[in-house]
C-alpha cells in the first residue's frame, strides 16, 4: 500500500500508481486540473450548476407565480416590480423563465444521454464488422437520417398529441444517426491500423477490439459532437415550442415564450428577447463546458 | 476519374497484406460493376425504407383522411364510398404497394389546403428553399473553411479566439430568435434589407420563371432591378443560415486540421524545408478534404430542413413553410410528399458523401 505520509494530492499525482484504482483516480484528477485551467469552461460549468439549482429551487426563488395573469399589468417594460417585464397576459417574465429552466433541463438531459449511446454502438459495429452488417445498419441509419428532424418531430407530435414527452421522444429518435455515421467514419479509417492488427495478433476478439480499442478512439469526436449537440437539442426543443408543438400552455417553455412575443416584437421587444437570451446563455454554457471537456478527454487534440 | 483503389471489396475485412492482386482487366471491370450495382441497390432500399416510414406515419396519424375529403356532416353512405374510393378497405400491404406506385409516377395526391396536386406545389416551392440553402452553404464554406484552417494553424492567436467566439455564438443562438432580432434591426429600424418574402410587390411576377430561383431568373433575364430586389430579400435569411453553417464548418475544419497538424508527415514536410503555407494549405488541408466534404454535405442537408424555422420567420415561400402549414392544417398528402422529397435529397447527399469518401480516401478502402 501507499505509505501514509503522502498527501492525498501526491497520492493522486503519483508517477507510479500502485493500483488500477489509483491510476484511474489520478487520471481523473489530472483531467480536472486541466479542466480547471480553462476559465471559460469553468464559467460554463458554473452557469449550468446555477441552472440546475434554479430548476430545483424554482418554487422558492421565483418572485411571482408564473401562471398568475394580470391583464391590467400587461406588456410592462422591465422595472423594479417585474425585473424582466411582463408578457401579453401580464405574467412576470422572470418567474416564467425560472420555471422554464425545469423544462429545458428535462429535455436536454434525456435526449443527450440516449442518442449518442445508440449512435456510437451502431456506428462502430457497422464500420468494424463491414459486410452485410454494415450495409443493413447504415441503410437503417440513412433512413432515419433521411428524415428531416423537425418534420419527423411534427409528425410524431401530430400522431401522439402535442406535449413535452413526445417532443423528447421525437428528438431522441432523430438525433442518433449523425453519431452513428461519425463513429463509422472514424472506425473505417482506423480499423486497418497496425495497432488493431497487433491487438488481433495477440488474440483479442472482435468485441474486445471494439470496446477496448475502437470506442476510446471514437470517443473524442463523439464528445465534440455531443458538446455541439447539447446546445442543438435545446435549440431544437425551443424550435418545437416556437411552432407550438412542444410544451403546451400555460406551462412555461422558453421557445413558446418567444413565439408569444413574436407579435409584439416591434413595440415590446423584451417579451421575445428575454427568453431568447435565456436560451442563448444556457446553450453557450453547454458549449463552453463541452469545449473544456474536449480538451480534457481528447488526447489527440490536447497533445499538440 | 480516380484509378480504382486496389481491388479490395469495400466491405469485407481482409487481413492486412492479404489482398489478392488484380487479375486482369475484365475482373476489375466486373468488380466495379458489382460495386455500382450494390450502390444502386442500397439507394433503392433506402428510398423504400423512407417510403415505409412515411406510409406508417400517414396511417398512424389520428387525422381521418376520409373526413378531410367528405367533411364533418357526411352521411354514413358517403363516408363508406369515400373510404372505398381512397382504397382504405384494402389490406395494408396492398395500400403500400399502391402508395409506392403513385410516388414512383410522381403522384403525391392532391393537397387539401391548396387544392393543387402536391407534386405541382412542391415544384413551385422547392426552388425557393434550394436557393436559400445553397446561398447559405456557399457563405458557410467560403468563410468557414479558411477561418477553421487559420484558427488551427495559428492556435491560440487572436484569430483563433475570434473563430472560437463566432462558432460558439452561432452554436448557442436560437435561429428563429436571431432571425426575429435581425428582422427588427436590419428591416424595422435600419431599413437596410428587404422585408419578409422573396420579392418586393413591384417585382412580383415580373421575371419569367425559368429555374424558379429568382436570383438566377432575374440574372438570366438581365433584369438587374429585380435582381437587386431579390438579393435584398434573400441576403438576411441567407446570412442567417450561412452563419449557422459556418459555425459548424469552421469548428469541424479546425478540429480536423489540428489532428492532421500533429501528424508525423507534417513534421517531415517541415523538416524538408517546405514553407508553412504549403504545409498547411497543400498538405494538411488536402488530407482533411474527405471528412470536410462529408461535413459540408451534411451541413447542406441540415440547412435544407433547418430552413423550416427561418422560412416561417421570413415568410419565405419554401418547402419548410409549406410542410409546416400543411401539418397544422392536417393536410397529410402535402406533408408526406414534402417529407419524401426532402428525404430523397438527404439520401442523395449521404450517398454522394459516401461515394466521395470511398473514391478519395484510400484508407477507407
Amino acid at each position: 500500500m501507499a505509505d501514509r505520509t503522502m498527501t492525498r494530492r501526491e497520492w493522486l499525482l503519483s508517477d507510479a500508481p500502485q493500483s488500477r484504482r489509483q491510476a484511474r483516480l489520478g487520471a481523473a484528477y489530472q483531467g480536472w486540473r486541466t479542466f480547471r485551467r480553462n476559465k471559460l469552461a469553468m464559467l460554463g460549468l458554473i452557469i449550468l450548476v446555477l441552472l440546475v439549482l434554479t430548476a430545483i429551487f424554482a418554487p422558492w426563488i421565483s418572485p411571482q407565480n408564473p401562471y398568475a395573469q394580470n391583464l391590467a399589468n400587461r406588456l410592462q417594460p422591465p422595472s423594479g416590480a417585474n425585473w424582466l417585464g411582463t408578457d401579453a397576459l401580464g405574467r412576470d417574465i422572470l418567474s416564467r423563465l425560472i420555471w422554464g429552466s425545469r423544462t429545458t433541463l428535462f429535455i436536454v438531459g434525456t435526449v443527450a444521454l440516449v442518442a449518442p449511446i445508440i449512435g456510437l454502438f451502431i456506428g462502430t459495429v457497422a464500420g468494424f464488422a463491414g459486410g452485410w452488417v454494415d450495409q443493413v445498419l447504415m441503410r437503417v441509419t440513412d433512413i432515419f437520417l433521411a428524415f428531416p428532424k423537425l418534420i419527423l418531430a411534427l409528425a410524431f407530435v401530430a400522431a401522439l398529441g402535442p406535449g413535452i414527452g413526445n417532443a423528447v421522444l421525437a428528438l431522441a429518435l432523430t438525433s442518433w444517426p449523425p453519431y452513428a455515421r461519425l463513429a463509422r467514419a472514424e472506425t473505417l479509417t482506423i480499423r486497418r491500423a497496425d495497432f488493431i492488427a497487433a491487438a488481433r495478433l495477440q488474440g483479442a476478439g472482435r468485441t474486445r477490439l471494439l470496446i477496448g480499442h475502437i470506442w476510446p478512439l471514437c470517443l473524442s469526436s463523439m464528445i465534440v459532437r455531443v458538446a455541439l449537440d447539447m446546445a442543438g437539442i435545446i435549440l431544437s426543443a425551443a424550435g418545437l415550442g416556437f411552432l407550438g408543438l412542444g410544451a403546451q400552455p400555460p406551462l412555461a417553455e422558453w421557445g413558446a415564450m418567444i413565439s408569444d412575443g413574436r407579435n409584439y416584437i416591434l413595440d415590446f421587444w423584451w417579451v421575445a428577447a428575454m427568453p431568447g437570451l435565456a436560451i442563448f446563455v444556457v446553450s453557450l454554457a453547454f458549449n463552453l463546458l463541452g469545449d473544456g471537456l474536449r480538451d480534457v478527454l481528447d488526447p489527440k487534440g490536447a497533445k499538440e | 476519374m480516380e484509378p480504382p483503389q486496389g481491388g479490395q471489396p469495400p466491405s469485407a475485412l481482409p487481413p492486412a497484406g492479404m489482398t489478392p492482386p488484380g487479375r486482369g482487366h475484365s475482373s476489375a471491370m466486373r468488380r466495379r460493376l458489382v460495386k455500382i450495382g450494390g450502390i444502386v441497390l442500397s439507394l433503392v432500399l433506402t428510398l423504400l425504407g423512407l417510403l415505409v416510414v412515411t406510409f406508417v406515419i400517414g396511417r398512424v396519424m389520428p387525422i381521418d383522411p376520409v373526413l378531410k375529403v367528405v367533411g364533418e356532416r357526411a352521411t354514413q353512405a358517403q363516408y363508406e364510398a369515400a373510404y372505398q374510393a381512397l382504397g382504405l378497405d384494402r389490406p395494408l400491404w396492398e395500400q403500400f404497394l399502391r402508395y409506392v406506385g403513385d410516388v414512383l409516377r410522381g403522384d403525391f395526391g392532391r393537397s387539401i389546403s391548396t387544392g393543387h396536386p402536391v407534386a405541382d406545389d412542391l415544384r413551385r416551392v422547392f426552388p425557393a428553399t434550394i436557393e436559400l440553402a445553397t446561398l447559405g452553404t456557399l457563405i458557410g464554406v467560403c468563410v468557414g473553411v479558411p477561418l477553421g484552417v487559420i484558427a488551427a494553424a495559428k492556435r491560440g492567436s487572436w484569430i483563433d479566439q475570434v473563430a472560437r467566439v463566432v462558432a460558439l455564438v452561432g452554436y448557442s443562438m436560437p435561429i428563429f430568435w436571431l432571425g426575429l432580432m435581425g428582422l427588427l434591426i436590419f428591416y424595422g429600424i435600419l431599413g437596410w434589407v428587404g422585408g419578409p418574402g422573396r420579392q418586393g410587390i413591384i417585382y412580383d411576377g415580373m421575371v419569367p420563371n425559368v429555374t424558379g430561383m429568382i436570383l438566377l431568373d432575374s440574372a438570366l433575364a438581365r433584369d438587374w432591378g429585380a435582381f437587386r430586389d431579390a438579393f435584398s430579400h434573400i441576403i438576411l435569411p441567407a446570412c442567417l443560415l450561412g452563419y449557422f453553417s459556418l459555425a459548424y464548418i469552421s469548428r469541424m475544419t479546425r478540429s480536423f486540421m489540428l489532428e492532421q497538424l500533429s501528424a508525423e508527415y507534417i513534421t517531415t514536410a517541415r523538416v524538408k524545408g517546405l514553407s508553412e503555407t504549403r504545409v498547411i494549405w497543400g498538405h494538411a488541408l488536402r488530407n482533411i478534404a474527405v471528412p470536410l466534404i462529408t461535413v459540408i454535405a451534411l451541413s447542406f442537408g441540415s440547412l435544407l430542413e433547418g430552413s423550416v424555422l427561418t422560412e416561417i420567420i421570413f415568410s419565405w415561400p419554401g418547402i419548410g413553410q409549406y410542410i409546416t402549414n400543411a401539418m397544422l392544417a392536417g393536410d397529410m398528402n402535402a406533408v408526406l410528399g414534402g417529407t419524401v422529397l426532402i428525404g430523397a435529397c438527404f439520401v442523395g447527399l449521404n450517398l454522394l458523401s459516401d461515394l466521395l469518401y470511398r473514391f478519395l480516401d484510400p484508407r477507407a478502402g
